[in-house]
């Protein structure tokens, strides 16, 4: 062979591993939890990727990061969208007051934020505490079709009085909007105190998707906004000691990008939802009855987008606060809630909270949990006391089938 | 005051070079020795310009790309990279001066990358000043693309060390025979990084973000970094060097006052390259250490190391398609970088024993057919294997680069 005709061969054979079998191939679309509502207009995938990139955007002191903070991006936090990792645990403290609960406003509180840049120092938990809860943070997809359910499709979910006697009591977290609360005629009503039904968080704090993020983006990443103009400080080391950016720290477009993006990111897709095990998991979860909370379906009202409306879903949450007993008393109320009353968390996605976790499972709200029966033995005690206990009763594998559905949300 | 003393040092330094290089007319190469990465600035293609002893060179560089990640690609896209420009002037007796030009991707940045005055104290000792390419690890002194098969730098020359770097500094540099090798000594005071190092737009320690175009004016902070690089090299055999750059990188003190604690950085790079008949295997290993303020570890670690090894084998050499002197190379390299090293430890959850990644690991091949001494064309296949922080399963990203890079 010449030489020409050997290094036509290399150069053939470079051309050949150049198709596409040798590129890394798309996970399978139930493999892992970001990603688009499929349907979107082209205009609306536009927007929904200039989303993605703030969400992505690691901010630096020079854009207004902190001056003390948690985490520099909000992508840091949900890692690929999902479930955080106990690194990017979020801590809040207070104390009880005279007049209510103390969150310690002048010490810091509510929210700890312990980094800092150059020249300031993070804050530290005042000795003084009484409380401190320590929150993961979430998985953020599917948010806009939590968003866009009526107001009184959850309010026909309560049952604060246990008429039922079942003793499962969901009741809403009135909560009093912020100045800058947008409220969506389609979505939100309001009770006769102009309180407003929460719905995002932990405990239902916020009413609205974009509260949520005005509220990470100043206590999570030090960002300030045009609805949101002033920037922390760490009140143990200096009051008004702030950074050197102008406020707002980001304009209005990466706010409403922010929103859209996490309005129009899919609701995770089942896995192994035809296996007979599944099947049978899934009726004996609604059997012993976990599904009194964790509701299976939902549909929302109608959107102005248009894949969110009307849609049918399958959250298996009821956006309700639920007494969960003292074994997960934070003693840390957030508007109405108690500090033994948590939301229900929506439980799509949650076979997939390995794959933001490191290969490991951290469950509930603080990450103590490693596993489903851990995530019972914590239900024991409150509301979902009769519900985990039959869980329990269960055979092994009984169990294993209402774990194999549970993991394949 | 510190940073006025040094200020004034090099000033002083640099003048008094000047008015030498004014008085003394000799023409001749500093160093013509072998030694091979101390003395790679030099030993490029020139073209003089006569009478005025000033030569010009230079090199071009450019590639097509397509990655792709998991399953998505942003398609085919083609770069300039650099095209640099060479100035060097014998100015005269024991002093010669170097200036390159960089233009990259197009002129999207342009810097000014060396501009250095060489002067011959003795046969084994230069002072060297200006802005340097300090000597840390194989690639940073001996970066020129028509010098590498590969289109892209080694994952630890850029990714840890922060190539190319280069910056205001003096310092001392020379080689002796030993034996039947040589050994290169080089130790330079430099204005160093910045605090960049972290905090940055990367979320994580990332020194080259360290690196600013203000670093070229004054000292962030007023303590100089060192650089230093002691090397062994044999004809037939190869070199192999071991090289630290270190210091203070963060801003500590504003107008005077001291506002932080002093953060270091330190660099330990061990580098090798041999000089086999047909095989030609190089690479490095480098450690970094880097303290960074307790509240913001483990986001931004303390720690990072990686290296690479890239195996070139010559299979054709002599007359190729109408060129008498020709080489055909294939490659493969091997790279991993370790961004964040340690466990996490945090308290309220047990995390004690779980790793931190942040890694990086890349396995490439490819060709490389050389027509003369000046000119590389090359086509390469990369595929990476890159893990987050907390150890999510890797995202795998693979592409294929075909590019060409010349002096000129």
């Amino acid at each position: 062979m010449g030489r020409t005709a050997f290094i036509a061969c290399i150069f053939l054979f470079l051309a050949v591993v150049a198709c596409k079998k040798i590129m890394p191939g798309a996970p399978e679309l139930g493999e892992i939890v970001a990603g688009p509502i499929a349907g979107l207009s082209s205009a609306q995938m536009n927007k929904h990727l200039l989303g993605d990139a703030a969400f992505a955007r690691v901010y630096t002191p020079e854009d207004g990061l902190g001056p003390i903070f948690i985490q520099s991006s909000c992508e840091g936090c949900h890692i690929g969208d999902g479930k955080g990792h106990p690194i990017n645990v979020v801590t809040r403290f207070g104390k009880p007051g005279p007049s209510g609960f103390d969150y310690m406003s002048g010490e810091g509180g509510a929210q700890l934020q312990p980094r800092a840049i150059d020249g300031f120092q993070g804050e530290i938990l005042p000795g003084s505490h009484m409380f401190s809860t320590d929150r993961l943070p979430p998985l953020v997809t599917g948010l806009g079709f939590l968003a866009a359910i009526h107001d009184s499709t959850i309010l026909n979910l309560t049952d604060s009085l246990d008429a039922d006697g079942d003793g499962i009591k969901g009741r809403v977290n009135f909560i009093e909007p912020e100045p800058y609360t947008i409220f969506n005629p389609d979505v939100h009503l309001v009770n006769t105190q102009g309180k407003y039904i929460g719905r995002f968080g932990k405990k239902a704090k916020e009413i609205t998707l974009q509260d949520q993020i005005l509220f990470a983006l100043l206590e999570d990443i030090g960002l300030t906004t045009v609805q949101e103009v002033e920037d922390l400080y760490n009140p143990q080391t200096g009051t008004l000691a702030t950074d050197n950016v102008a406020d707002p720290e980001i304009g209005s477009a990466t706010v409403d990008n922010l929103l859209f993006y996490l309005r129009t990111l899919k609701a995770p897709t089942r896995r192994n939802e035809t296996d007979p095990d599944v099947i049978l998991g899934e009726a004996l979860f609604e059997q012993i009855g976990c599904v009194k909370c964790h509701i299976p379906t939902i549909t929302t009202a109608s959107s102005d987008i248009e894949v969110l409306s009307e849609v049918v879903i399958h959250p298996y949450t009821d956006l309700l606060l639920h007494d969960m007993g003292n074994v997960l008393d934070d003693g840390f109320p957030e508007g109405g809630a108690k500090g033994s009353q948590w939301r229900t968390p929506p439980l799509w996605g949650l076979g997939l909270a390995a794959e933001s976790q490191g290969g490991n499972m951290y469950l509930l709200h603080h990450g103590q949990a490693s596993d489903i029966n851990a995530v019972m033995s914590y239900h024991l005690g409150g509301e979902a006391t009769s519900a985990a206990t039959e869980y329990f009763e269960l055979s092994p594998l009984e169990k294993e089938q209402v774990i194999g559905f549970l993991m394949s949300l | 005051m510190k940073c006025d003393i040094h200020i004034r040092l090099v000033l002083w330094l640099t003048l008094g070079i000047a008015s030498v290089s004014m008085a003394q007319q000799d023409t001749g190469i500093v160093h013509d020795s072998l030694v091979a990465n101390q003395q790679a600035i030099y030993n490029r293609p020139f073209i003089g310009l006569g009478a005025t002893g000033i030569s010009l060179g230079g090199y071009a560089e450019g590639n097509t790309n397509y990655f792709v990640e998991d399953g998505l690609t942003e398609g085919f896209s083609m770069e300039m990279r650099r095209v640099n420009l060479f100035v060097y002037s014998p100015i005269g007796k024991r002093l010669k001066y170097l200036m390159e030009l960089e233009f990259e991707h197009g002129t999207e940045e342009i810097a000014l990358e060396t501009a250095q005055i060489d002067f011959k104290i003795s046969k084994y000792l230069s002072f060297r000043s200006g802005i340097i390419l300090p000597q840390i690890g194989i690639f940073n002194a001996n970066h020129d693309s028509p010098v590498w098969d590969f289109v892209d730098r080694p994952l630890s020359s850029t990714m840890i060390i922060p190539s190319t770097l280069s910056e205001v500094g003096f310092g001392l540099f020379g080689n002796m025979r030993l034996g039947r090798g040589q050994v290169s000594y080089d130790f330079y005071l430099l204005n160093g990084l910045n605090a960049g190092i972290v905090l940055n737009d990367q979320g994580r320690t990332f020194i080259p973000s360290g690196k600013s175009l203000e670093m070229l004016e004054e000292d962030n902070n007023g303590l100089p970094m060192y650089n230093a690089r002691v090397a062994w090299y044999k004809g037939g055999i190869g070199e192999v060097g071991l090289s630290y750059y270190g210091g203070v990188y963060n801003d500590f003190r504003l107008e005077g006052e001291e506002i932080a604690e002093r953060n270091s950085i330190s660099i330990i790079a061990i580098d090798y390259n041999t000089d086999f008949e047909k095989v030609d295997v190089k690479g490095e290993y480098v450690i970094a250490n880097i303290e960074v303020e307790e509240s913001l570890q483990p986001l931004y670690g303390t720690r990072q190391k990686g290296g690479f090894v890239e195996v070139d084998y010559n299979v054709l050499r002599g007359r190729i398609i109408g060129f008498d002197h020709a080489n055909l190379f294939l490659m493969l390299r091997f790279e991993k970088v370790d961004m964040n090293v340690g466990d996490f430890k945090s308290p309220g959850i047990d995390l004690v024993d779980l790793t931190r990644y942040d890694h990086e690991t890349s396995l490439s091949g490819g060709v490389a057919f050389r027509p003369n001494g000046r000119t590389v064309f090359k086509v390469n296949y990369r595929y990476h294997w890159i893990r987050d922080l907390v150890g999510n399963p890797a995202a795998r990203m693979a592409g294929i680069q075909v590019g060409i890079a010349t002096y000129f």
